[in-house]
């Protein structure tokens, strides 16, 4: 190992802490707009994590995946629902008790079972180093049919997505006239 | 503080928690669908950290391929979940998920 030992958990702690903090923040936060920009942190210390877990491709493409594209999209969404210096922007909580209720126990009953059981069988053959050639070799030989089907599948939705959210020409000449 | 140190499994367990409570809890409480559809990036993220995780712990390439899999799943999924919210604006003149009762225009 090239790093050193401390310093590697200091890191992972440091990308762990932004990752938790701005999606506890993406939650509690009332305004949409802090919400959405907060996700971009959280989004950026999810891919840190995955090069922790030497997924480095995985990281890259949860960059241009994520960040890139769905944040955009989501944005987007929010101003073109809204206007941006809206207040209406700020959105409105129902159930909190229950929530709240199911947020604790959800987190505590997972953390429970993982730190009272028993430990994990690990291998002694873990993953380490780039995996980017592994990842081409397993997409062109047992995963080739779910690659296929899953840009089939992509493009679909892609297309039905720009079908649904079409400019309606009917209604406009409606409302012009 | 001894089971701190070295960078283990449960480590990556406990942040996927973290997020998968987050997410479920914006999807319960949130009126706004755009904050639900962040929610449920977040689960989908809880779920692509484990599946690493093994993955990584295990040896083989499951998990890593199954992750890339979930991407490109999330990536349809918000295209068509904001496309769909987008209609809703139009005719509800609101993204408030709780008043939108009915099927019909």
């Amino acid at each position: 190992m090239i790093m050193n030992d401390l310093t590697y958990t200091i890191i992972f702690y440091l990308f762990a802490a932004i990752t938790v903090f701005s999606a506890a923040f993406v939650v509690f936060s009332r305004n949409v707009i802090y919400s959405a920009f907060s996700l971009l942190f959280t989004f950026f210390g999810v891919a840190a994590l995955y090069v922790f877990l030497s997924a480095d491709f995985i990281a890259v493409t949860q960059v241009v995946v994520y960040v890139g594209g769905i944040l955009v999209l989501l944005l987007f969404g929010v101003m073109f629902t809204k206007g941006i210096m809206n207040t209406e922007l700020k959105s409105d909580v129902l159930h909190i008790v229950p929530g709240t209720l199911i947020l604790a126990g959800i987190i505590g009953a997972l953390l429970y079972t993982f730190y009272t059981t028993h430990t994990w069988m690990q291998t002694e053959k873990q993953l380490h180093g780039s995996i980017v050639e592994r990842i081409g070799y397993e997409t062109m030989s047992h995963y080739v049919l779910p690659f296929e089907m899953v840009s089939i599948l992509l493009l679909a939705a892609l297309i039905g997505a720009a079908f649904l959210a079409r400019f309606d020409r009917l209604d406009h000449d409606n409302n012009k006239s | 503080m001894e089971h701190l140190l070295p960078i283990g499994l449960n480590h990556y367990l406990t942040i996927s928690a973290f997020l998968l409570g987050f997410g479920l809890f914006a999807v319960m409480t949130r009126k706004n669908a755009i904050v639900i559809l962040m929610g449920v990036e977040l689960i989908l993220n809880a779920a692509n950290i484990n599946f690493l995780a093994f993955s990584k712990y295990n040896g083989g390439m499951g998990g890593v391929m199954f992750s890339l899999f979930v991407i490109v799943i999330a990536a349809a999924e918000a295209a068509i979940a904001l496309a769909i919210v987008i209609n809703i604006f139009k005719i509800f003149k609101s993204v408030d998920v709780s008043s939108v009762d009915t099927m019909k225009e």
